[in-house]
């Protein structure tokens, strides 16, 4: 009976049926990414283990290379929609938007993660070995531990579970309606989760801060499900467009469209690490390898500020007067928590966390700002434009910061507290030339990328009417020098205590990061031009 | 279009209070149950009446018991598979239109999840120890 009741309605579905159209070419960079964290599977069964770090390395950085041509190739190849409405397309039937700000996003992030890779396959200053866990499951302080220190191993499995964390990367910003947007979201976390706990030194440290971000990042998951629960109710639709034409088509306020953005905006503030969704980020920070924090710290936020720019400009553009006195409110408390705590931290790694909270604090100013299309050849700065300079400025100094971090040592591995960098300047005058010049940038000093991002938020908001929260970030920014200054004369005009810092030689690898992230800092900052042309030309996202 | 959408709330909202009535029925149901339960029975406790009931036999051990770590491997495993079967089996109904560029495409798909088969294969995971 069953059967015979099923059957036409099969039939009939059959004859709906449409292959769904995948583009493939315009989507390539994701694909490739995700071929070769594969790759890397395949490469972690079948290679000997003496060959793996080298096989993976090579894999990993080839991969990255290849995908960053065809995002050039794919940005080179993208269609203006004609009138200001920006270039690009819908890709795979309405779930990914390939467009400027993506094609934009997926460069920065996939330059970022270029470089990071180089910092997580650091073998020197580990004597031989990564800086990751040897034998994750062997638990610290034991037997098996230490066996599996003497023999020397490794998890090579770190490279394909950051270039899966990159895949989601990618994704998020792309993604044209709410479920893939969230699967992306899980996509990039879940490695990352992972990655957190497989620190080598201090590894109960390590696995408290996994635990930590895995709990709360399940919690804020949560949040994002529900909120797009009631954003279905409310529009009868995933994709961004339609809610888009749903919160156009309303007058006055409505509770479940509403819940919705707040409960949205709590997933998204959470990943990107803003007040009072920030709790986590410290302990993350602090206590996950400083390669991954640094993947981390320049990566997920760049992918995530993508995704919030596109959600809220997008999808609830039309509400805007509804959900930007909450992001005056976020971007104040955000940038007051980052400035005030990390006046009194003593760890290195803590204080920059609380600085890439008040970072977040300064991107989400520009956030609020002028939202007009841009007109090519106006000085006027949109905050789409603002925002995605700012993070590449922000990731290059982050990752380079990060970077040096690693190479400041003692006998029990990184010297994190900041005592131990009292009178560096003296010992190593050259590494602490180059972080004093990190700490300078992130501080805004001109002729600094860190000036420029600064210059080009604050603009932008200014430009909006926003002058309030300008003002407040002004200030703000005043006292987040102080904290950096302090370091610098912690450098350069203390004396060392005990036996002092040393700075361990590193190998080419983080030699190339900290050049990298040094240049980029001084490029930005002297010649702005071409990045913020590639940022304004990067338009609008589509819909 | 306002007093469309308020009323198109209300109906949504309005639709959600059957189910509020069964569930705050549902909980005095079970608070009259058991109270008319301990009103009505006679009350007789004795040691034995306290022990778990496990089958008519004396309970053994501890109800805390530890299960082996191992099995959660292979509950990951059988999900793969059921996960796979949860695509497999609607493209099957429809692959005859789409041609063979299709089947290439389940090809890759399954090869996927043959990489994650196959790296449990290679780290011994498949192996009762």
């Amino acid at each position: 009976m069953t059967t015979l009741a099923v059957s036409p309605l099969l039939s009939e579905s059959v004859g709906d049926f449409t292959k769904p159209s995948i583009e493939y070419f315009d989507l390539s960079p994701l694909l490739i990414i995700i071929g070769v964290a594969l790759a890397g599977v395949i490469v972690e069964a079948f290679v000997p283990r003496r060959l793996r770090y080298v096989v993976q390395t090579l894999v990993a950085v080839v991969g990255t290379i290849a995908a960053l041509v065809m995002t050039v190739f794919v940005a080179l190849g993208l269609e203006p929609r004609g009138d200001n409405a920006g270039f690009g397309a819908i890709a795979a039937e309405g779930a990914i938007a390939v467009d400027g700000p993506t094609v934009f996003l997926w460069g920065t992030i996939l330059v970022l993660t270029l470089i990071s890779v180089f910092l997580f396959a650091e073998r020197h200053l580990e004597g031989g070995v990564t800086a990751f866990a040897g034998q994750a499951a062997a638990l610290p302080g034991t037997e098996a531990e230490r066996e599996a220190s003497t023999k020397g191993l490794e998890h090579t499995e770190v490279f394909p579970l950051m270039m899966f964390a990159v895949a989601g990367m990618l994704l998020f910003p792309a993604s044209n309606d709410l479920i893939t947007m969230f699967v992306a979201l899980e996509i990039l976390s879940l490695p990352l989760y992972l990655l957190c706990g497989l620190a080598r030194r201090r590894r109960l440290l390590s696995q408290e801060a996994a635990l930590k971000y895995f709990m709360l990042g399940a919690f804020s998951s949560g949040f994002f499900l529900y909120g797009i629960a009631l954003v279905y109710g409310y529009a009868g639709s995933m994709n961004l467009g339609d809610i888009a034409e749903a919160v156009s088509g309303t007058i006055g306020a409505d509770p479940l469209l509403l819940g919705g953005i707040g409960l949205l905006a709590v997933g998204l503030l959470f990943k990107v690490g803003a007040a009072p969704f920030h709790a986590w980020t410290p302990d993350v920070y602090q206590g996950a390898p400083t390669a991954v924090t640094a993947f981390m710290a320049a990566c997920t936020k760049v992918a995530a500020f993508g995704a919030l720019l596109r959600l809220f400009y997008v999808g609830f553009g039309a509400a805007r007067w509804d959900w930007t006195p909450m992001i005056w409110v976020v971007a104040i408390l955000t940038m007051a928590t980052g400035c005030v705590l990390a006046l009194t931290q003593s760890d290195i790694k803590r204080m920059l966390a609380y600085s890439s909270i008040a970072h977040a604090g300064f991107i989400l100013t520009g956030f609020v700002g002028l939202n007009a299309v841009a007109t090519p050849g106006t000085a006027e700065l949109t905050s789409l434009q603002a925002v995605l300079f700012y993070l590449v400025t922000y990731g290059f100094m982050t990752i380079g910061a990060f970077a040096v971090v690693t190479v400041v040592r003692d006998s029990s591995g990184e010297a994190t507290h900041l005592s131990r960098w009292s009178g560096l300047g003296k010992e190593s005058p050259f590494v602490a030339g180059v972080f004093a010049f990190f700490l300078l940038g992130m501080a805004g000093i001109p002729l600094t990328s860190g000036f420029t991002g600064k210059w080009a938020v604050f603009t932008s908001a200014w430009q909006g009417g926003a002058w309030p929260l300008v003002v407040v970030a002004a200030l703000l920014s005043a006292v987040a020098a102080f904290f950096y200054i302090r370091v610098i004369v912690l450098m350069y005009f203390s004396d060392p205590v005990g036996e002092g810092p040393t700075v361990v030689m590193p190998s080419v690898l983080t030699t190339i990061v900290i050049a990298v992230g040094f240049a980029a800092t001084v490029a930005l900052g002297v010649v702005p031009g071409p990045v913020l042309d590639l940022a304004a030309h990067a338009g609008q996202f589509v819909r | 279009m306002a007093g469309s959408s308020t009323t198109l709330q209300t109906a949504y909202f309005g639709s959600y209070v059957p189910l509020l009535a069964i569930i705050v029925v549902g909980v005095l149901l079970v608070f009259a149950m058991f109270g008319g339960n301990a009103l009505l029975r006679p009350s007789h406790a004795t040691p034995e009446k306290l022990l778990t009931y496990e089958c008519g036999v004396d309970p053994v051990g501890e109800g805390w018991a530890q299960t082996h770590v191992r099995y959660y491997v292979y509950a990951y495993l059988y999900v793969v598979f059921a996960v796979d079967a949860v695509f497999l089996f609607p493209w099957a109904t429809v692959f005859a239109g789409l041609g063979w560029v299709s089947v290439a495409e389940m090809g890759v798909f399954i090869g996927f999840i043959a990489v994650g088969l196959v790296y449990a294969w290679r780290k011994g995971v498949l192996t009762w120890t």
